[in-house]
């Protein structure tokens, strides 16, 4: 389902947590939400549950305003972490469940197999507290998607999780959305967004400061990131021009230049002083972008 | 996978899902069976009471004491009029030194000793001795024995004839009528009191228990977080009445558990025991119409302060908080307390009047006037009208302030916390 967002203003008293945010997220596409802690990330998504009321603005899911009759097709998995501690998965599930509109005997169904494809079948009927936290986020995000909702918004999802378990998650993020789901996720892990994300949002300060399509943000960002391995010293390049950044390693320097053109400039004088063992000239990382765009990192 | 799952989109549902939830599951805790069988369990053990009583009592049934009477013509009389007092204190003359008694005394063989003596005016005067001094009873008996002979004696020296000693001592006529019709006697108010005063324990004790629940329940969900994915599904609005349904159907359950454990034991006992215990809290003829405003006060005074705590507890982030927070709730439920006891000896006190009209306390003293005083209806419906008033308003303003409120976090322990709630759920 297509989501956009036009205009979208939150003010609480005087301060304006999001402000005048566009955005327009494509059926079935993922879309990553990126920003600093307190850029109005879950402000929006709030507003997009319909949890808080825009100030101004408006907020349209396939062009209807979302309101509470729509809840069967939104599965949301909030930042912070938390079900029932003192009831049993399934009845934890099914109870979220049935509140989205499924029946009982699907939701049990369901959750056999998410179970199943987390590998902890065994915790059916154990209690959440009884649970390793990674294993509660597993039940957590099966209680998100459940009700195979249309549109999945996914708040930090991967935050806690070892390797092993980020990448189950991950499968069932993009099955999800190769079977039709238009997902919105917020992350801190840049590579994640990097890996999964067609289409993105940078904001600073309630603002949009990058928005668009990966492959888009990345080209019009201009800079590029130069990586060199020689056997002299290099560590002159750093006053090169068309040099924005440098950082020595061990084996030669990182650098991040303003475009392709400087990088002909260093390859030509480097060329004949000597053996060159590594030159490569790399798209700039989403990281490098959020750095400079949001002023802060998360890494 | 299943990928076209049926959607069933019926709003309405979810009101009774949360609802049924919230019943069922505070209905299977362990602290919630326990609590109950064991109310039920002291509540058949209290109407029980005389009985219990009665079989700790057995043993010692009759009280010997031993009578000194040097002068040598009290002791007869002094039975007689003990007699009259308490039958079962036997009283036995004994020949020996007070020494002697007291060692038979010591030996269990008597209660108490009872030294009598013509003191100077020639009129009888006593000295009491027992072990201890912890059963008045049987002094007070024996002094009122003792006090009786005295008048007799005293009057007999004075000469007076028969018919004049009767009309000393014949009561005076005295009735007592009440001018309103409808009032109720002194026998019916004693009764009523009784029953007022249970029942006004009973309302007290389950709007601050369920009260507490509902807040404690909202908490949880709140400093478990699971309340952003319930309100992402439910309106938070729907959700808080939901649960405050919910937690009254748990009440109600209870409370009949309560109500039939007590019913069954009281009529099982009544039976065996004409006058007395029962007659007293006025259990012979339970008034209907005192038990139907005692429940629709309990269901207005729950809800009164269900609504109250359920937002009082959606301003906290952690269950520490929940006492401090509803600390003010619990104090107001206190004071109409307390105003209720003292105006069960005083119902027509000008202050518990104004006070039943405090929605907050109308629930108790409104209810224990109309238990106790034949008052006006229209008083009640005043009293009905400003407490659903309230509600509705505190409702209104409680959801308001729970849609906020939940989704606050941080440091939450003051007042100041509603009007960042209101803030939140404002356009602007």
């Amino acid at each position: 389902m297509a989501l956009i967002l036009k205009e979208v203003t939150k003010r609480f008293g005087n301060y304006t947590a999001v402000d005048g945010l566009n955005l327009s997220i494509p059926d079935r596409e993922m879309f990553g939400f990126l920003g600093a802690n307190g850029a109005g990330k879950t402000t929006t998504f709030r507003m997009i549950l319909g949890l808080l009321d825009p100030t101004a603005g408006k907020i349209t899911l396939d062009g209807k305003a979302i309101d509470y009759s729509q809840s069967s097709m939104i599965g949301y998995l909030p930042e912070e972490r938390g079900l029932y501690p003192k009831l049993k998965v399934v009845d934890q599930i099914v109870y979220l469940a049935r509140l989205r509109g499924m029946k009982k005997q699907a939701a049990i169904k369901e959750l056999g197999y998410w179970l199943e494809r987390f590998r902890i079948p065994e915790y059916f009927d154990n209690k959440i507290e009884e649970l390793s936290k990674g294993n509660q986020q597993k039940i957590q995000f099966i209680a998100a998607v459940i009700h195979r909702p249309k549109l999945l918004i996914l708040d930090e999802p991967f935050s806690g999780l070892d390797p092993v378990n980020v990448e189950l998650l991950k499968d069932a993020v993009i099955e999800l959305k190769n079977s039709g789901t238009t997902i919105v996720f917020s992350s801190h892990r840049m590579e994640h967004v990097e890996e999964m994300c067609e289409y993105l949002c940078i904001m600073q300060k309630g603002k949009p400061v990058v928005h668009g399509s990966l492959k888009e943000i990345k080209r019009s960002f201009g800079k590029k990131n130069l990586v060199i391995h020689a056997d002299f010293d290099v560590s002159y390049l750093q006053s090169f021009p068309g040099v924005v950044k440098a950082k020595q390693t061990p084996e030669g320097i990182y650098l991040q230049i303003t475009g392709e053109e400087a990088a002909h400039g260093i390859f030509r004088d480097i060329a004949g002083k000597g053996f060159v063992r590594k030159f490569v000239l790399e798209e700039p990382s989403l990281n490098d972008i959020f750095i400079e765009k949001a002023g802060a990192s998360y890494e | 996978m299943i990928f076209s799952l049926k959607r069933q989109v019926l709003p309405m549902n979810n009101f009774f899902i949360i609802l049924f939830h919230t019943y069922i599951s505070k209905l299977k805790t362990k602290s919630f069976i326990v609590t109950t069988i064991l109310t039920a369990a002291i509540m058949v053990g209290l109407t029980n009471m005389p009985r219990i009583i009665d079989f700790f009592n057995e043993g010692e049934e009759n009280k010997k004491v031993a009578v000194i009477d040097e002068s040598g013509q009290l002791f007869a009389p002094l039975q007689e009029q003990v007699k009259g007092v308490n039958k079962e204190i036997t009283l036995a003359r004994f020949e020996g030194s007070v020494t002697e008694a007291a060692e038979q005394v010591e030996d269990g063989k008597f209660t108490a000793i009872l030294q009598v003596e013509l003191s100077e005016g020639n009129l009888p005067a006593g000295t009491y001795k027992a072990m201890s001094m912890a059963d008045t009873a049987l002094a007070a008996d024996l002094q009122t024995g003792l006090q009786q002979l005295k008048s007799v004696m005293a009057s007999s020296q004075l000469n007076l004839t028969e018919a004049q000693l009767s009309q000393l001592y014949e009561p005076v006529a005295f009735e007592k009528e009440a001018l309103e019709k409808e009032a109720k006697t002194e026998e019916e108010l004693n009764q009523a009191r009784g029953l007022v005063y249970v029942l006004l324990f009973v309302i007290y004790f389950s709007v601050i228990m369920y009260a507490n629940m509902i807040a404690m329940e909202v908490a949880t969900e709140k400093s478990s977080r699971v309340m952003e994915i319930l309100i992402s599904s439910v309106s938070p609005i729907k959700q808080m009445f939901a649960k405050i349904l919910g937690i009254g159907l748990l009440s109600l359950t209870q409370l009949a558990v309560f109500l039939l454990a007590g019913y069954f034991s009281i009529k099982q006992n009544l039976a065996s025991m004409e006058g007395g215990f029962f007659e007293f809290f006025g259990f012979g003829e339970v008034p209907l119409g005192t038990i139907i405003y005692s429940v629709v006060f309990f269901i207005l005074g729950y809800f009164l302060y269900a609504t109250l705590a359920a937002f009082l507890g959606s301003l906290v982030s952690r269950i520490e908080d929940v006492q401090q927070m509803i600390t003010p709730m619990t104090l107001l439920v206190v004071a109409g307390f307390m105003i209720a006891m003292f105006g069960l000896n005083q119902p027509e006190a000008p202050f518990v009047t104004v006070t039943s009209f405090i929605p907050f306390f109308t629930p108790m003293l409104m209810f224990l006037r109309v238990g106790m005083l034949n008052i006006p209806l229209w008083e009640t419906a005043l009293s009905f009208a400003i407490l659903i008033g309230t509600i509705i308003f505190l409702a209104i303003f409680g959801a308001r302030v729970y849609r906020g409120g939940v989704l606050m976090y941080g440091k939450s322990n003051s007042f100041k916390d509603i009007k960042r709630a209101l803030q939140l759920t404002k356009k602007q």
